[in-house]
């Protein structure tokens, strides 16, 4: 029952030096590139909203005397603030590399607060702002693109505390083991990134 | 083995092809035609039956086939050829479906053209006359939508700009659409959806009624709009559907050649009555139609629309 | 579904217990039998629901059910059986089973994940068939258009909306896991042109998952916003646009039916060689294949928006687009026909089931192209044709691939076969019943009867009874199925480890397998389908058909 075809000799076996448990954990490490493929479809999620904004905005008019002059100053400092934390967290990163853990936290710290400032110039503005979520097409699209935006950046604030309470003395993430570390910044790059495309096409357009 | 296998093929591929021609000019699977885009639709539907035909029952053909032909007999453990591929025939069989397909599209776009579906979709809003639809062009040529006035702002439960039909009340709008072959000298209806009926309109003559009424020979224009959800405006006769759209008018024009009377179904999950929600199209002669536009014309009917008919023929 | 005498895991590290088995396992063969056994339970829920659906049109007039029960009955009928039956079935259960073995590996590359990607199934499917008993199920079709998602009752739209996003997620997971492991897992020394071809199917599907699932899943947080919250996205009252949901919608919801597909087309790819005793024909034009659809799926969404009002040069381009999937579509089958033709072929159950599946898929492709055509779209869309096409292809196509797997690799999974008069048995039914039902609605569609509705004109009573007992005798045909599957666990024939004598790794193993998929080192198998006898060993007058193919090779 079990003979095989007759050309069986294209199965060969790889050799028996490797041990088992060697297959089985040594694999590499592919956590970067699932997060990779994680951001992409998260992109995509954008990239639907986007697509909708883009698409309302071209075919469905707004009611008369409806504003949306946005105010640009507060916008244009945040976005400052999240170019900027991109840079320190990077700076982080390098020290971190660089087997400097004790010079590394103050960078992820500044991260935070930058990430942090972020979103309370985000509320500020909220707050100012002349209409309500339901006034009308555009004021949702806009609630739903920044707020979502902003749940990422929310949810990048606690990864880098994280990772910050992790790169302590006897912490997790280590120059040799500094996977929640770049993760957590790729994953950074990325919520700024959608950024400038969302200030782009809310404000500047 | 007298006969060359090849000789074989080519007859049954011969055979095959003539018979899916067959099959497409004789098979009888559509309702009657009743508007002057059904003819061409059935004749679209011949030549996709045909080529489907072929293509279906050669590819069954050579399935049986093989599992007759190459069949494991009982006790047979052996393998079958090893072969792994064939240029030549896969960019065959790559090629020929790429060319029928290519020709379908084409043949198709053909069609849609002489059924009217390239008509340029904002081209079209002459339902209220010359001063409107020149209205309507200079807005549409600001073209900043966002600047312009929402068109429906009240919501369900209000039509107002759908039954306007003083020219002057006309709100520049985008105007979706499907199918439209009407000349200029086409009988305007306005046909509002909601759950769940289908209310028409005859600006000219100022009757609303439950049925379609329309005369034979003489193009018709649909300007549809709904109230609430989403319908779909359909008559199977006509080979004819557009979704009826709230916040959204479209319009869709065709020509009925055929007096009877055919369903009006709404094709478009609408809610729970959506099966229920049907109504009668009667395509008259000219004069039971003019009969019908006097008999249920309100008080001062506009007799405009009657004048403006072309003679039937 | 393991369970076995004792003595055929003599020897072997299978993890024994039923409690494996709804367990937070991270064994890529258990995970993928939850899958498959979770969903086929939700395909028993589906049918039950086909057949109220099925009742109640055996009367023209609404009598078995209300029609509000009818929408709701629809919406789940639907959900049901693309989020919780195909999809999980032919990704996450084949795929977590196969695709390990085939990259020669021990496990998916994020087993955890895993895990995670299967348990939020059966939370989001229990979530969505209590709505029907607690709130009301929503009642809007499984596409939820606007505004009438947002305008039937809150609650059950909104666990809809819920349930979906749960399973969207798990598909994404699923896809992740998929592209990492066929990527970055392989054995050393195996290249990606040497994978079996399901391999590629899944890397194909899991891109389009990866790629649309998240419009979806973004599309429908707007729409939940919409009917909680009272934003106008989609409701026109508010200044909204309707038509924007539906390209949302559909830019996943195509692609979702390659999803649907293609893992079926590469299940498909490894039955026929083994049973036809043939090489897979046409290996790196198959490949190619799943690319071009890949591609192609993405950009011809709106051809099931050909009534809504879109621009015409739009409907020319979504036309022309939505043909050319005929032609690497077309490769796939014709390359099949050639693996058949000159083989050894079994005629066996999983056979049977394989070669219908190219019988009714190249049926459904056909109407489906037809459908492209915007001018023949306008007449059938949303009417029985559409509803004909589409059982064709996903019940005539991948549910009959997915019993042909069951025939297949039922060995594998227990260790033991399934009784093959049965299976017969069973292929027969479903054959009769699954055209007897679906060929009618053919000419249903083209002659007036438009598709969800509770009542339809009395002139076509006798076509949609035809129908009624079509779906009857698909429902009887599961009983030889679901029988032969529990007897055979029990009492069928010891299958040894490789039945039929198969070249792909998962058959280099004991049957079932054990936990790390092979007791010593992992064999490295550079061609899966390294059948037959070269073509200048042959005995040429023992052959056929040596006259309209030449070998490749030489
Ligand atoms: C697994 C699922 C699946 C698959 C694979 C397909 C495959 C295809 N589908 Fe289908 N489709 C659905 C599931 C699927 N569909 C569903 C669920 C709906 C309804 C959704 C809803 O509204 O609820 C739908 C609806 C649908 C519509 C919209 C109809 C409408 O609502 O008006 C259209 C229109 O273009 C369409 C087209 C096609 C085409 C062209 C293919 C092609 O991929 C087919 C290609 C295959 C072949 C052509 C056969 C093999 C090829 C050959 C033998 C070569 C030679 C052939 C030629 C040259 C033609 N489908
Ligand atoms: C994706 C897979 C899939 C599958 C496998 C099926 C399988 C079946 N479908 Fe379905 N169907 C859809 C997907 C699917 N369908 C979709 C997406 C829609 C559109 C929904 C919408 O419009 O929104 C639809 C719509 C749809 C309609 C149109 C309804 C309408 O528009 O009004 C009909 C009508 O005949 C139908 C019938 C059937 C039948 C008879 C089966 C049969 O093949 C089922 C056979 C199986 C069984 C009969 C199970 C047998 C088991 C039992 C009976 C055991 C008893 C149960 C318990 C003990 C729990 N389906
Ligand atoms: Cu109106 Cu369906
Ligand atoms: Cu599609």
């Amino acid at each position: 029952m079990t003979s095989l075809a007759p050309s069986s000799t294209v199965v060969t076996t790889t050799s028996l030096a490797q041990p088992v448990e060697a297959v089985e954990h040594g694999h590499g490490d592919f956590r970067m590139f699932g997060l990779l493929l994680f951001l992409v479809a998260d992109g995509m999620t954008f990239a639907g909203f986007f697509a909708a904004y883009l698409t309302f905005r071209a075919v469905n008019p707004l009611p008369p005397g409806s504003n949306y002059e946005l105010e640009l100053l507060l916008p244009s400092l945040n976005t400052v603030l999240l170019v900027v934390s991109s840079f320190t967290f990077h700076r982080g990163g390098k020290q971190l590399l660089a087997g400097n853990r004790s010079g590394c936290r103050p960078w992820l710290l500044l991260t935070a607060a930058l990430g942090s400032a972020f979103l309370a110039g985000q509320m500020v503005e909220y707050f100012s702002l002349p209409f309500g979520l339901t006034e009308n097409l555009f004021a949702s699209t806009f609630y739903a693109l920044t707020g979502f935006h902003g749940l990422h950046v929310t949810l990048g604030v606690i990864c880098i505390l994280v990772v910050w309470f992790q790169t302590r003395d006897q912490g997790r993430v280590t120059a040799s083991e500094p996977f929640g570390l770049e993760a957590a910044e790729l994953y950074w790059h990325f919520v700024d990134v959608i950024w400038l495309v969302l200030f782009g096409l809310l404000y500047v357009l | 083995m007298t006969i060359p296998t090849s000789l074989i093929t080519l007859v049954l591929g011969m055979v095959l092809v003539l018979g899916g021609l067959w099959v497409g000019q004789n098979v009888n699977l559509l309702p009657v035609d009743a508007s002057s885009n059904a003819p061409v639709y059935d004749a679209l539907f011949q030549v996709l039956f045909s080529i489907g035909t072929i293509l279906f029952v050669g590819v069954t053909g050579l399935l049986i086939f093989s599992l007759v032909r190459f069949r494991r007999l009982p006790g047979d453990q052996g393998d079958g050829v090893a072969i792994e591929g064939n240029l030549p025939l896969e960019i065959l069989w790559t090629a020929i479906p790429a060319v029928v397909v290519l020709f379908v599209g084409i043949y198709s776009y053909d069609i849609y053209e002489r059924m009217g579906g390239m008509t340029p979709l904002n081209g079209h809003e002459a339902m209220h006359g010359d001063a409107s639809s020149l209205m309507l062009a200079e807005h549409q040529s600001h073209g900043d939508a966002m600047a312009a006035p929402a068109l429906l702002r009240e919501g369900p439960g209000s039509s107002s700009t759908l039954l306007a039909d003083d020219p002057g009340e006309a709100q520049p709008e985008r105007v979706w659409g499907g199918i439209s072959s009407a000349a200029g000298d086409a009988l305007p209806v306005e046909l509002t959806a909601m759950q769940f009926a289908f209310i028409f309109h005859y600006p000219d003559s100022s009757i609303t009624s439950g049925e379609l009424h329309v005369p034979v020979g003489r193009p018709v224009q649909l300007r549809m709009e709904a109230r609430d959800v989403i319908h779909a405006f359909w008559v199977p006769q006509f080979r004819l559907k557009q979704d009826v759209i709230p916040g959204q008018p479209t319009v869709m024009s065709f020509t009925p050649t055929r007096p009877g009377t055919y369903p009006i179904v709404c094709a478009e999950l609408c809610g729970p009555y959506h099966g229920g929600m049907r109504t009668n199209v009667v395509v008259h002669e000219q004069e039971a139609f003019e009969a019908w536009i006097r008999q249920n014309a309100p008080a001062a009917p506009s007799t405009v629309a009657l004048a403006a008919a072309p003679p039937t023929g | 579904m393991t369970v076995a005498s004792p003595e055929s895991f003599q020897g072997s590290l299978q993890p024994q217990g039923w409690l494996r088995y709804f367990s937070f396992s991270l064994d890529h063969k258990v995970i993928g039998l939850q899958y498959l056994v979770t969903g086929f339970i939700f395909y028993l829920i589906g049918g039950a629901l086909a057949g109220v659906i099925r009742t109640e049109l055996a009367s023209p007039i609404s009598d078995f059910i209300s029609r509000e029960t009818y929408n709701e009955v629809l919406t789940l009928h639907g959900t049901v059986m693309i989020f919780l039956w195909i999809v999980p079935v032919v990704n996450g259960g084949f795929g977590n089973y196969l695709i390990p073995f085939y990259v020669g590996a021990r496990d998916m590359a994020f087993p955890r994940l895993n895990a995670v990607a299967f348990w939020m199934i059966p939370p989001a499917g229990i979530l969505l068939i209590s709505s029907y008993f607690i709130s009301g199920a929503a009642q809007s079709g499984w596409t939820a258009y606007p505004p009438l998602s947002i305008t039937t009752p809150a609650a059950g739209q909104v666990v809809w909306i819920l349930s979906v996003l749960l399973l969207g997620g798990s598909s994404i997971f699923g896809a992740i896991n998929f592209i990492a492991t066929v990527l970055k897992l392989r054995q050393p020394g195996l290249k990606l042109m040497q994978l079996p071809m399901y391999c590629w199917a899944m890397l194909g599907t899991s891109i389009l998952v990866v790629l649309s699932t998240p419009v979806l899943a973004g599309t429908l947080i707007l729409l939940s916003f919409d009917i909680v919250a009272h934003t106008g996205f989609f409701n026109p009252a508010l200044g909204g646009n309707v038509v924007v949901y539906q390209h949302l919608f559909w830019f996943y919801s195509h692609p979702a039916v390659y999803i649907m597909v293609l893992p079926a087309f590469g299940l498909v790819s490894e039955i026929l060689p083994i049973h036809a005793r043939k090489p897979l024909f046409g290996y790196t034009t198959m490949v190619y294949s799943i690319l071009g659809i890949v591609f192609l799926g993405l950009i011809v969404w709106a051809h099931h928006m050909f009534t809504s009002g879109t621009p015409p040069w739009m409907r020319l381009f979504f036309t022309i687009a939505t043909s050319f999937i005929a032609v690497p579509t077309g490769i796939k089958f014709f390359n099949w026909l050639a693996t058949l033709w000159g083989g050894k072929i079994a005629l066996n159950s999983a056979m049977l089931f394989s070669c219908a599946f190219i019988f009714h898929f190249v049926f459904g492709g056909i109407t489906g192209v037809a459908l492209a055509q915007v001018p023949f779209d306008i007449h059938v869309h949303d009417t029985y044709f559409v509803v004909g096409h589409f059982h064709y292809i996903v019940y005539g196509g991948t549910v009959f691939v997915i019993f042909a797997a069951i025939y297949h690799w039922y060995p594998k999974f227990t260790g033991r076969m399934l009784n093959e008069d049965l299976g017969r048995l069973h292929f027969l039914l479903t054959f009769v019943g699954f055209n007897l039902c679906f060929l009618p609605q053919h000419w249903l569609g083209l002659n007036g009867m438009p598709r969800r509705v509770a009542e339809y004109d009395p002139a076509f009573t006798t076509l949609n009874q035809a129908s009624s007992i079509g779906a009857l005798l698909m429902a009887i045909s599961t009983l030889p199925l679901l029988y032969n599957v529990i007897w055979s666990a029990f009492r069928g024939q010891v299958a040894g480890d490789n039945p039929w004598r198969a070249l792909t790794p998962e058959w280099l193993t004991s049957s079932p397998p054990p936990v790390e998929n092979w007791v010593g080192a992992a064999p490295l198998v550079h061609e899966p389908y390294a059948y037959g006898v070269p073509a200048d060993q042959i005995d040429l007058n023992a052959t056929s058909g040596r006259d309209l193919w030449s070998d490749g090779r030489s």
